[in-house]
């Protein structure tokens, strides 16, 4: 044993830097490193780059440039987006609808808005983590003022039918937000056709620098500003611009969305090879999420009898990057809030793993996990005690 | 995050397994709050003679069991029942806070042991001078 190497298979977490985007990103460090917001010509120089950027954000949504704005990431975004609109909009109503398995950076940004005195409707999902229109449709109130529902999610991967809640909430004359901080260059995006009214995107997701994101703000939504000060951002978002960290995000968002269908199928292949191995020779297994409209990179397996954190440090062991929805690993005291509310029982939450796959990836990767992987569950399953007291019902019985 | 002790305990714990007919067997945890631990005591004489573990658990569950198994063999059982927690976490050259648990567990698993060999033996259980177990579920788990 011994890591010979590293495989990452966390996409998801983060990815890495692509050279080009990094290499586009280097002279507004150190040559154009003018504040935008000044007169001389090295400024003029910031200016145009940021411009540029915020075109190529703009074609890979099919929104217009005027309605990017730079962000320091997804987190801000999804802050800005539902704080803003509850703000702007509250003497219209003081409803928001999310769903249960939205990223922490809505859902806490929601149990604080409770706390403002907004009501929150958290949607159920269904064993795949779909949200159910006709369920999204019904929750709508005279009240409500935003609907903000993920892309896809984080955890299992699963594509939520956006178009669909697009439709409803401009039916009924409300704000949609989606966090689709997964999806860009997974999944081809259009804002207009979709009726999306807001959009987060963060560009460490799809091989741009950590530290830079976006929020699409369609024409015309009433939204209240997050950050204040400068001028910056029309005056919209205060705080001198992150030039290079926009410069890396447009150059990696149109590097991403060159060739979505392409790039997804190979990457797709990979993992289904990764998921018919693993559930073939692993018994007591569950795949999570959505078997086909599930993020092309996304595995998410629970193994039953075993525990997550375990998992992991001798994947580490291996040079296997990977994550679970354990409690054991977050700090917290419970189990993905996502897996849960697909109905899945704690127990088997807590020996989920989620190996989420890109551009680091080869076959080999697939290869080394699949001979790694069943003799790491073996050896776990060899000291558990529930293992041999389940026998072959493959269940915990243990409420 | 973790000792190195902690580290070589996980990837190669002593004492994994069952013992036949073991006069001790002590079961605590629960899978719903993501760790279990089953302990086995062959006691002759008194003293604890062989002592192996099954854990459902993350790493420090798994180096918790290991270490307690070794601190109690060749113990009588009471010393074996003196060796807290504390001295579980410290021989393993510290644990997490948030892992603290683990070696609570390991404590009450050699604990529940003892008290099964004495029970099936006719004698009063020994009673628990810190119970932790309100603790453990407050801290750790809801369920």
């Amino acid at each position: 044993m011994g890591a010979q190497r590293t495989i990452y298979m966390d996409h998801s977490a983060t990815t890495f830097v692509k050279p080009e985007v990094a290499n586009a990103m280097i002279p507004y460090f150190t040559e154009h490193f003018g504040n935008p917001s000044s007169i001389y010509s090295i400024a003029r120089e910031s200016k145009k780059a940021i411009d540029f950027a915020r075109v190529q954000t703009a074609k890979a949504l099919g929104a217009d440039p005027g309605e990017i704005y730079f962000t320091s990431g997804g987190s801000e975004s999804d802050n800005w987006a539902i704080k803003g609109v509850a703000f702007a909009n509250r003497k219209r109503g003081n409803h928001i609808i999310t769903t249960q398995i939205e990223h922490h950076a809505v859902l806490h940004t929601c149990q604080y808005l409770e706390k403002e005195g907004f009501e929150v409707t958290y949607l159920p999902v269904d064993q795949y983590g779909l949200v159910d229109p006709a369920v999204l449709e019904k929750a709508i109130t005279e009240k409500t003022i935003l609907i903000s529902i993920m892309y896809a999610n984080n955890e299992i991967g699963t594509i939520e039918p956006i178009a669909e809640f697009g439709a409803i909430a401009r039916k009924h004359k409300v704000y949609f937000h989606t966090d689709a901080v997964q999806a860009i260059g997974s999944i081809p995006i259009d804002v207009k056709a979709q009726n999306i009214d807001l959009l987060s995107l963060s560009a460490h997701k799809f091989y741009g620098p950590k530290g830079t994101g976006a929020l699409y703000i369609k024409k015309g939504v009433r939204i209240d500003n997050l950050i204040h000060g400068g001028g910056q951002e029309r005056r919209r978002r205060a705080g001198t611009e992150n030039i290079a960290g926009i410069v890396g995000l447009g150059k990696a968002i149109e590097m991403a969305t060159a060739d979505i269908t392409g790039h997804a199928a190979k990457i797709r292949s990979m993992r289904d090879r990764l998921i018919n191995g693993v559930l073939s020779t692993i018994s007591h297994t569950r795949l999570n999420g959505h078997p086909e409209k599930r993020l092309a990179g996304n595995f998410n397996v629970s193994f039953e009898f075993i525990e997550g954190e375990s998992m992991l440090l001798w994947l580490d062991d291996e040079g296997i990057c990977a994550s679970t929805g354990s409690a054991c690993t977050s700090g917290s005291l419970e189990p993905s809030h996502v897996l849960l509310a697909t109905g899945l029982p704690v127990e088997i939450s807590h020996g989920s793993l989620r190996l989420t796959l890109g551009d680091a990836n080869t076959e080999k990767d697939v290869d080394f996990v699949l001979e790694v992987l069943p003799k790491i569950v073996k050896k776990l399953r060899d000291m558990s005690p529930l293992f041999v007291k389940s026998g072959k019902e493959g269940s915990c019985n243990v409420q | 995050m973790y000792s190195e002790k902690v580290m070589d305990h996980f990837k190669n714990p002593r004492n994994v397994g069952e013992i036949d007919n073991a006069e001790g067997i002590g079961e605590v945890g629960n899978p719903v709050c993501g760790d279990i631990m089953k302990i086995f005591l062959k006691i002759e004489n008194n003293v604890i003679t062989d002592a192996k573990f099954k854990t459902f658990g993350c790493g420090a569950a798994i180096a918790s069991s290991s270490m307690a198994t070794e601190l109690v063999r060749g113990k009588t059982l009471e010393e074996a029942w003196e060796v807290s927690n504390m001295a579980v976490a410290e021989a393993l050259e510290g644990l997490p806070p948030i892992k603290m648990h683990c070696s609570v567990l390991a404590e009450e698993g050699i604990h529940k042991a003892i008290n099964d060999y004495r029970v099936k033996k006719g004698l009063e259980p020994w009673v628990e001078k810190n119970p932790h177990s309100h603790e453990h579920e407050d801290m750790t788990c809801q369920h």
